[in-house]
């Protein structure tokens, strides 16, 4: 077993590890840092995977703007109400079975079913060699091919910014 | 087993997680943190596929799903903001009469 698949298994499990501590910790401060901790190792097995793009936006993007933002709301609000006092809902047994019923239906699906390999793909698609995802040949790609979905995530950002705003003035006119 | 089949069954682990999250807890914000695993675990199956097939149009797509998911938190954290404002508790339990 060679050192970026036993990278692979331990990251794995320390995503893993953060997703099940999201789910048993009781103060949404310490959810966050086992989220941190999940989106690292998920960034971390983007890099093995050699997406090292993806890996980037993922710290940049999810641990730095999203993940931060998200503390700084709980710090924000530490309200101690029912939901700090008793964690969970009242549908917790449905709730589990359920999702434990999807897990095994897809878990089943990724088992039975057959991957494509690689060399089955470029028979499809003849004369295409499969991309190396660095910084280069991925901005060469987004700006040359997909331009216009670029200049529309300024807009979706934009409206964003302007809903946000809409929703606080909003409240305020309530309050007041 | 191998490398792909192994991704595709932690994305599958990490949405189910994140699905008993959103579904059991019951603080607004950590079913809003709950999602966000949800919308990893897929992001992962999305990479996992897009580095076995080695297009560089699945990691624009990533980029692109980046994005929405920004735009979607700095919405839904004004929002909460809001109910925890008017309700003075997170407890979603407090919101039910957003049933309408």
């Amino acid at each position: 077993m060679s050192v970026e698949t036993l990278l692979l298994y331990f990251f794995a499990a320390t995503s893993l590890a953060g997703g099940v501590l999201m789910l048993v910790a009781r103060h949404p401060m310490r959810v966050a840092l086992a989220l941190i901790s999940s989106m690292l190792s998920l960034g971390a097995i983007y890099a093995i995977l050699g997406v090292h793009v993806i890996a980037v936006f993922q710290v940049l993007i999810y641990v730095g703007a999203v993940m931060v933002f998200m503390v700084y709301v709980i710090m924000l609000l530490d309200v101690r109400d029912a939901s700090f006092l008793d964690r969970y809902g009242r549908a917790i047994v449905p709730s589990v079975a359920a999702a434990a019923l999807l897990a095994m239906a897809l878990g089943v699906a990724v088992s039975r079913g057959r991957i494509i390999t690689a060399a089955e793909l470029s028979g499809l698609h003849p004369g295409r060699s499969p991309a190396e995802f660095g910084v280069q040949p991925f901005s060469v790609e987004f700006l040359e091919g997909y331009w216009l979905h670029f200049e529309l995530t300024s807009v979706l950002l934009l409206a964003a910014v302007v809903a946000a705003i809409a929703v606080i003035k909003a409240g305020r006119r309530h309050d007041g | 087993m191998d490398r792909t089949q192994l991704l595709l069954t932690l994305s599958i682990a990490l949405f189910c997680l994140g699905l008993v999250g959103v579904m059991i807890r019951r603080n607004a914000l950590v079913m809003l943190m709950c999602m966000e695993l949800m919308l990893n675990g897929v992001v992962l199956s999305l990479v996992t596929f897009a580095a076995h097939s080695g297009t560089l149009s699945g990691a624009v797509l990533v980029f692109l799903v980046f994005v929405v998911a920004a735009a979607e938190i700095g919405i839904a954290i004004p929002i909460v903001l809001l109910l925890a404002r008017q309700r003075h508790t997170l407890d979603v339990g407090a919101y039910s009469g957003l049933k309408g």
